[in-house]
């Protein structure tokens, strides 16, 4: 709300009171975003938006992956005689980091874009301040929806990758293999574990908030001035990428402690 | 600094004791003492970057006061908590300079959205009903379905001025309403300020560069000078000075 400018800080304390800000914006919307009144209309629409707004892209690039994927790995698996691996090998890779890492990294440039664009061109046109004097909380309002909605609708798209993958692998086995459609299915299916279907939803979970927390963080925050929106859009993909590796790696590291 | 007022016991619906406000090393606020009274169009006059806006948006708590007390309807507005303060600004209506328009929402969604947030027991008939008597009292009954982005600036304004009407605030604190328009549409947002205060009894705070709005709807005018509220009283008891600031001012609007 208010902006109060003290004497300019060091660079280290700068970076301090940025993580304590990100902490506090994170903590509000815990305790907003669960607590009544409830914006289900709200978040419906955000939902159907993220969903909507993403979805031609994803299913280009699930479809394309899944058929050079499997094109890909053909050779070094013939070696050995072993393409009938192929449903397994790429029913895995998709599940556990291909469908959760390509989800998450367009929906930080589509969806987290423009959540950081919208919220941006809000606050610097004082939308978000009329909202606040006509006595509508924002941050409920808008951020605590937008977050909520990512979360949700990102794993679900998640698995639509995946799904849409294993098509396009399909199609390529297919005419390759000429093994049936049941066979492909069947032989991918039973090589994914329980373990490999929780892991990637929680990982999507992760990348969803991640990617909506970002959006919302930079736009709400933006600085005055349209350069500010541009800034807050572009901020929202940077970071937000760059958080979808970074918790990539971790959530690697500790669902392996898991697998033996 | 208070002037006596001649208004004597009636009711303060604002209140404003020494508040200050520094954005970094300038000092826009110094020092600023204002009452509002019930039921009286008080006018705010000052150049531009005396911190006319910053004053009514530390009245509705949009920026913190760095000293010095704001009370609104009874309610010290830094004090309360969130929730108090998104009640009493259920009571006060502010429009915003450059109007504030929900760019994502038609005219009619934008007039809804304090209506169905805050009043949820109204039917749908009752809040088109609502949305269109203060279209027509701001008369644009014909933009009900347009965006935003396709309405004219002095549109937008009055457009912002509705939705801020349509809860019926009982204190009304205006940003510049006619800034930018034509005479005409200035001429028709003054009778519209003053029909406001007969019909809702509402007392306001209209901030302006101009004089002419200033007389026709102002009951009492204060004059923002470097951070502090110099001169208040009739429109005729601030230009009444030798002061060249304020001489300056009013030469410059009547030449222009
Ligand atoms: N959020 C803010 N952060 C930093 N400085 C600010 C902020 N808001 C206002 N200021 C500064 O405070 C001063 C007063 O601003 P304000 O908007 O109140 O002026 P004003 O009197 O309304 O002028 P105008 O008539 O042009 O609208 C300006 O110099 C401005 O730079
Ligand atoms: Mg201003």
């Amino acid at each position: 709300m208010a902006e109060d400018n003290e004497k300019k800080p060091g660079r280290i304390s700068r970076m301090f009171l940025v993580l304590y800000d990100v902490w506090q914006f994170i903590g509000r919307f815990f305790k907003e975003a669960f607590l009544p009144p409830y914006e289900g209309k709200e978040l419906m629409r955000q939902c159907y938006d993220i969903g909507y707004r993403s979805l031609l892209l994803i299913s280009l690039t699930g479809f394309i992956t899944g058929v050079v994927f499997t094109k890909q790995s053909r050779p070094s698996l013939a070696e050995f005689g072993a393409t009938s691996w192929l449903p397994s090998l790429v029913g895995i890779a998709l599940l556990r980091t291909l469908a959760p890492l390509l989800t998450a990294l367009i929906a930080a440039g589509k969806v987290g874009s423009s959540i950081g664009a919208e919220l941006g061109s809000m606050r610097v046109t004082e939308q978000i301040d009329a909202m606040e004097v006509s006595a509508t909380n924002p941050f409920k309002f808008l951020v605590s929806t937008r977050v909520l909605a990512a979360t949700i609708t990102i794993p679900i798209l998640t698995f639509y990758t995946a799904m849409v993958g294993m098509l396009g692998a399909l199609l390529n086995v297919y005419t390759n293999e000429e093994t049936s459609w049941q066979a492909f299915f069947s032989s991918s299916l039973e090589s994914i574990t329980f373990l490999d279907v929780i892991a990637s939803t929680i990982k999507a979970v992760l990348f969803g908030f991640t990617i909506g927390m970002v959006g919302c963080y930079q736009g709400y925050n933006s600085s005055k001035g349209t350069e500010g929106v541009g800034k807050a859009a572009n901020a929202a993909v940077v970071t937000g990428m760059f958080l979808v590796f970074v918790e990539e790696v971790i959530t690697v590291q500790f669902f392996g402690l898991f697998r033996t | 600094m208070d002037v006596t007022d001649k208004t004597g016991v009636r009711e303060r619906v604002v209140e404003i004791r020494d508040l200050h406000k520094s954005f970094g090393n300038y000092h826009v606020l110094q020092g600023v003492n204002l009452d509002l009274y019930r039921g009286e169009n008080l006018v705010v006059l000052g150049k531009s970057g005396t911190g006319k806006s910053v004053l009514i948006k530390i009245i509705v708590g949009l920026l913190n006061a760095d000293s010095g007390s704001v009370k609104v309807l009874g309610s010290e507005v830094d004090k309360i908590d969130y929730k108090s303060l998104l009640s009493l600004r259920l009571r006060v209506g502010f429009s915003f300079q450059n109007s504030a328009l929900y760019d994502s929402m038609t005219v009619r969604q934008n007039l809804e959205f304090p209506l169905v947030r805050n009043r949820r027991n109204l039917t749908k008939g009752e809040v088109a009903a609502e949305v269109e008597r203060v279209l027509d009292a701001v008369g644009l009954l014909q933009t009900l379905n347009q965006m935003p982005s396709e309405l004219s600036g002095g549109q937008r304004k009055r457009i912002g001025i509705a939705r801020t009407l349509i809860l019926q605030p009982d204190i009304m604190l205006y940003d510049e309403p006619t800034a930018g328009l034509d005479p005409i549409t200035c001429l028709e947002i003054n009778g519209l300020i003053n029909e406001v205060q007969e019909r809702f009894h509402t007392s306001s705070i209209v901030i302006t560069h101009d004089l002419t709005c200033a007389k026709a709807v102002g009951d009492r005018v204060a004059m923002l000078l470097d951070g502090t509220f110099q001169r208040q009283g009739t429109f005729e008891e601030v230009f009444n000075t030798d002061d060249e600031r304020v001489k300056t001012f009013y030469d410059y609007n009547f030449i222009q």
